[in-house]
């Protein structure tokens, strides 16, 4: 995909020309996507295809080596402290284990940024924090710190946090990974309700086919550090791409290699001069 | 990885220098935040009840066996000479300018230190100062500056105790035990220490090494590996550097105290 084909017009996230690496490695390049408002959009691809790049680059955790990240128009590259930080205010993001505080109550945990935010009352403080709470499902957990509560549990607390001041973008790291089907269809429910109730542009890094497809309202797969495919689930199912193929199908051969780049067969096991040796 | 390679060698330099670079600039918003710190002193006044009221016991006891032991060998040395009356002096000042500082500041980095670069290097394993971050909170500001001064108060208060636990130590073995002249033990103390010269340098000793000490713990915490072998690594990290750094400075403090 090139980067000046037409994108979404109402996008809330906009990713344009991104090239971004750890050292050496590459893990995005020439990127460009965009994340419809008030939708719920999954990027999905193999794993260390740097989707939880994206969500990173758009949070300002990192920065873009070429490339625009654009938020609501603004683009995050070349913001100050104080500027991320307040765009972030708009933001929640859910990690991937929950990243719950682990010296802090559940209610502690949810009422962090709202007692770092606001100056409201304590009082106001226990009613919202115990209605986000409800929100997930965990209003009877309040008094339980993170290390009593299951990991599908954390999550749903992380969740309740990471609304506690009504963002208008939510991001979600792997929000199935390691979940029971019970928890993980509480999950999957969960974010549904919350973009559609609350109107937010979801963002959803996931690899979990069948849950995610059922989900979005937008995919975008992401392969070997491009955009391999966006649409809607039914437009990437129906992709020609051979890696879209792929992935989509969860076949094991395909572009995606089943062994990691190394030295060939015949050179590790030392049969020197084996006829068709190949890398 | 070779030393031989001068582009090996150079990029380990380069490295290095990217490292102190980082922990300078570190340390200079940890100063600058002293200010929104102590806006908010409750979380100030947890971490030195955390760092401070839980050291207290291994301090305080360690105060004591220092004293005994300073009495032993103070009377055995001064007796010779007929001037076991100034035992109190030669334990008072010995606790004061050198022991009290620089034994606390080494206790603090095993005992404090340690605790505070495990947590801060678990925190950041965990995402949780990610998480934060991702909040639009500032880690640096929530959770390094009031540990940072938290220590750095709490350390003079623990070497004060120690060198007053010390002081009674001395006493013990000294005028109990051993039956030196109580009066003279107290009254060449009085006479002998000086409140600027004595005391007030051993006080400065053990404010700089509270800020060495809590610097390269909370430094170490927060540039540790998030992973369980580099939050290992950066415990053990912090109480080699902090304990060389305390003792190097002791060495520079000292010299430049008794040449002003």
């Amino acid at each position: 995909m090139s980067s000046n084909e037409a994108l979404i017009p109402d996008s809330f996230v906009e990713l344009r020309g991104v090239t971004f690496g750890y050292g050496a490695r590459p893990v995005l390049r020439d990127v460009s996507l965009s994340v419809p408002r008030g939708k719920v959009t999954a990027i999905m691809g193999a794993s260390g295809g740097g989707k939880t790049t994206v969500l990173r680059l758009i949070g300002g955790q990192q920065r873009a080596q070429q490339g625009q990240v654009l938020v609501d128009g603004k683009d995050v590259g070349p913001m100050t402290r104080a500027e991320l930080y307040a765009a972030r205010r708009r933001m929640g993001m859910l990690f991937q284990f929950g990243a719950l505080f682990t010296d802090m109550s559940v209610l502690d945990n949810v009422a962090f940024p709202l007692r770092e935010h606001t100056t409201l009352s304590e009082t106001l403080v226990r009613d919202i924090v115990l209605m986000k709470l409800h929100a997930v499902g965990l209003r009877g957990a309040r008094d339980l710190m993170p290390s009593q509560i299951s990991g599908g549990m954390a999550r749903r607390v992380a969740l309740a946090r990471a609304i506690a001041l009504d963002p208008e973008l939510i991001m979600y790291d792997e929000p199935f990974a390691g979940l029971d089907p019970i928890s993980l269809g509480i999950a999957a429910q969960l974010i549904r309700q919350l973009s559609d109730a609350m109107g937010l542009t979801t963002i959803l890094v996931s690899h979990n086919l069948q849950e995610t497809f059922a989900l979005a309202d937008h995919v975008i797969i992401l392969g070997a550090g491009n955009v391999a495919a966006q649409g809607t689930p039914g437009e990437v199912r129906t992709s020609t791409d051979p890696l879209v193929h792929q992935f989509v199908h969860a076949l094991p051969a395909g572009p995606v290699p089943f062994h990691h780049p190394g030295p060939s067969v015949e050179q590790d096991f030392g049969i020197v001069g084996a006829v068709g040796s190949r890398r | 990885m070779s030393w031989w390679r001068p582009s090996d060698v150079g990029f380990a330099v380069r490295n290095r220098l990217v490292d102190i670079g980082a922990g300078a600039r570190l340390f200079m918003r940890l100063a600058v935040l002293l200010g929104a710190t102590l806006r908010r002193p409750a979380l100030v006044r947890d971490q030195v009840h955390f760092l401070g009221n839980h050291s207290l016991v291994i301090i305080a006891l360690s105060g004591l066996f220092v004293g005994f032991v300073l009495a032993l060998q103070g009377y055995n040395v001064l007796q010779l000479y007929g001037s076991e009356a100034s035992l109190g002096l030669v334990v008072t000042l010995s606790l004061v300018r050198e022991l009290g500082p620089v034994v606390t500041a080494l206790l603090f980095a095993g005992r404090a230190g340690t605790s505070l670069t495990a947590e801060i290097g678990l925190m950041r394993a965990g995402e949780q100062l990610s998480a934060m971050e991702m909040m639009a909170v500032d880690p640096v500001q929530r959770i390094l500056a009031p540990r940072f001064w938290g220590g750095v108060i709490a350390m003079p208060v623990l070497a004060a105790v120690f060198s007053a636990v010390g002081v009674a130590g001395g006493w013990l073995v000294g005028v109990v035990m051993i039956g030196v002249d109580g009066g003279a033990f107290w009254g060449q103390m009085q006479s002998g220490v000086d409140v600027f010269k004595d005391v007030g340098n051993g006080v400065l000793k053990s404010i700089v090494f509270g800020v060495a000490v809590t610097f390269t713990a909370v430094l170490q915490g927060y540039v540790a590996k998030p992973t369980p072998e580099g939050v290992s690594r950066a415990t053990t990290r912090t109480v080699v550097i902090a304990s060389l750094a305390v003792l190097a400075l002791d060495f520079i403090l000292t010299a430049l105290m008794f040449s002003l």
